[in-house]
């Protein structure tokens, strides 16, 4: 394993002390508690969003920090869940006394602790509600999994429902537009190479240099099958095939579309996915109101993409394309 | 169980997921995300580290404590549920000891928290596969009077047993799930930990009966 890391037990203090460095005037880090908050607090009567997970998905969830985006944000071990204590500490932190939303991935994990983060928070009288985050098609027996994982959709769910915070609505509002948001996205992943955890040491799975793991997760949790390698085309075919079929958009649809390095990918091999992405959805008669393409919801250093595609409303479209400040996302202002 | 018993448990608990904590990582990495074994080490490193600062009236209390810290500290779904374990069997033991029988019904409010918070039920490849089995071979023993260790040599044979039987099992909880099919042929990660749990349990009692 080569990493640039002082060591695995402190990569995450290390990189949170940087994180704080590197963004002064919009974020600041308790170090302490763990925990990621806006600079200069939140404002009386705005509802906060708070979120968090394991590290190494970065730049979520401490990148989307900032106006228009989330309040705070707690991040874990690597691929571990933060625990309740910091995310109570999160909630305090930034509340403005009209509500927090905790936007959670629906992992085991995730939502055990979220689940007495939010116990915590209501025996301290905050008023809080969930929104879990579920896009991910590669899963398909929900019955009897976990249920649908929560990835790149996030993205999606904490702009769409900062903008409409900062705008000032109130709890249930803001609630039931991030729900919508996570309701009309769909996402689905490939890996060309497995991810090294720092206190692992080695890859988490094994995958042979000529093959790929179609529907993969983001701490990579196998998908639906391994397949050997193909033209991009051909695989964004068939990643495509799998959003459509699960959520079909038609002629005159809005999309928002998110097509994402998980951490090892060159931006060249982004844009070569991008163009077949634009491809079947122009062949539809799909329109692209907006799009991603870059780093965003990583897995450390994997090589591969996910892509997103969100069913965007009218008023879900005006909320994306309104202001927002934050480390890794900034527009509008 | 009393209060000395319950520190030594702890520690040894310790000591176990220090020896073993690669075997629950490499386990962990073949089905889930590669993290149980350095989870469950910070854990109760975390508790080994406290427990001299616990201040206790009895063994519940400890193991009550021991609960609250995992929670705050491990993360994961492990944390929740590892916490909830031995927060719900510390608040069942509210007496400076405890015999064998209330000591099963203590285990037993420890292992209905973790399938309310888990959902989960016998035969989902969970710690619940190791953990039911080892709670009735417990009150077998118990029942039929068989002192702590007798019951907690007994609760561990079975612990083991019933972790080895997660090998051919379809994961239907927690991030294993994902596999489907993929996930047989791998022992969980979970049912070892709780293994190696009543594993420490039974060699603390065979100690402090030695010593006795």
């Amino acid at each position: 394993m080569k990493k640039l890391i002082n060591a695995p037990e402190t990569v995450l203090d290390d990189a949170l002390a940087g994180i704080a460095a590197a963004h002064p005037g919009l974020l600041s880090v308790d170090p302490v508690d763990r925990v990621i908050t806006r600079a200069g607090g939140s404002r009386p009567g705005k509802v906060v969003l708070v979120s968090g997970g394991g590290s190494g998905h970065e730049p979520l969830h401490g990148g989307f920090v900032g106006t228009g985006m989330l309040d705070a944000a707690c991040p874990g071990e690597v691929f571990t869940s933060p625990v309740p204590g910091q995310m109570l500490a999160a909630a305090k932190a930034v509340d403005g006394g009209a509500g927090t939303l905790f936007v959670v991935k629906n992992y085991t994990g995730d939502v055990l602790n979220f689940e007495m983060a939010a116990e915590l928070a209501a025996e301290e009288g905050l008023s809080v509600e969930t929104v879990l985050v579920d896009d991910d098609v590669a899963v398909q027996d929900s019955t009897w999994t976990a249920g649908r994982r929560g990835t790149g959709g996030t993205v999606f769910v904490e702009k769409i429902a900062g903008a409409l915070a900062e705008r000032g609505a109130p709890l249930a509002e803001v609630a039931g537009t991030a729900r919508r948001v996570n309701a009309a996205t769909r996402s689905f992943a490939v890996a060309l190479t497995a991810c090294t955890a720092p206190a692992a040491g080695k890859p988490g799975f094994d995958l042979p240099d000529d093959e790929i793991e179609v529907g993969v997760g983001i701490h990579g949790e196998p998908g639906r099958r391994r397949e050997k390698l193909r033209p991009a085309r051909e695989i964004v075919a068939d990643m495509m095939a799998a959003l459509l079929t699960d959520q079909p958009l038609t002629a005159g649809d809005q999309a928002l579309v998110m097509v994402n390095g998980l951490g090892g990918t060159p931006l060249i091999e982004l844009y070569v996915v991008y163009r077949e992405v634009a491809a079947v959805l122009e062949s539809r008669g799909v329109h692209i109101a907006a799009n991603l393409v870059g780093d965003y919801v990583t897995s450390l250093d994997m090589a591969g993409v996910s892509i997103t595609v969100c069913k965007a409303a009218p008023d879900l479209l005006d909320l994306w394309h309104a202001p927002v400040h934050t480390a890794a996302l900034r527009w509008g202002m | 169980m009393d209060i000395a018993l319950a520190r030594t448990w702890v520690q040894a608990i310790a000591a176990a997921m220090d020896k073993h904590k690669d075997l629950l990582t490499q386990l962990d990495s073949a089905i889930g995300d590669a993290d149980h074994g350095a989870n469950m080490h910070r854990g109760f490193s975390a508790v080994a580290a406290e427990l001299p600062r616990f201040e206790a009236k009895t063994a519940g209390g400890i193991l009550a404590r021991t609960g609250a810290l995992l929670i705050s500290v491990v993360g994961g779904a492990s944390g929740p549920l590892y916490g909830t374990a031995f927060r719900s069997l510390g608040k069942a033991l509210d007496a400076p000891r405890a015999d064998p029988a209330t000591f099963a019904e203590a285990l037993a409010e420890g292992l209905d928290g973790v399938r309310r918070l888990g959902a989960a039920a016998e035969g989902d490849k969970t710690m619940i596969d190791a953990y039911a089995p080892a709670l009735a071979a417990f009150r077998t023993s118990a029942a039929s009077g068989g002192d702590l260790a007798e019951a907690s040599a007994a609760a561990a044979d079975a612990a083991e047993q019933g972790m080895r039987a997660t090998v051919p099992m379809q994961a239907r909880k927690g991030r294993a799930s994902y596999l489907g099919a993929r996930s047989v042929g791998h022992q969980d990660p979970g049912a070892t930990s709780t293994a190696l749990i009543f594993r420490a349990l039974a060699d603390t009692a065979a100690a402090a009966r030695e010593a006795a």
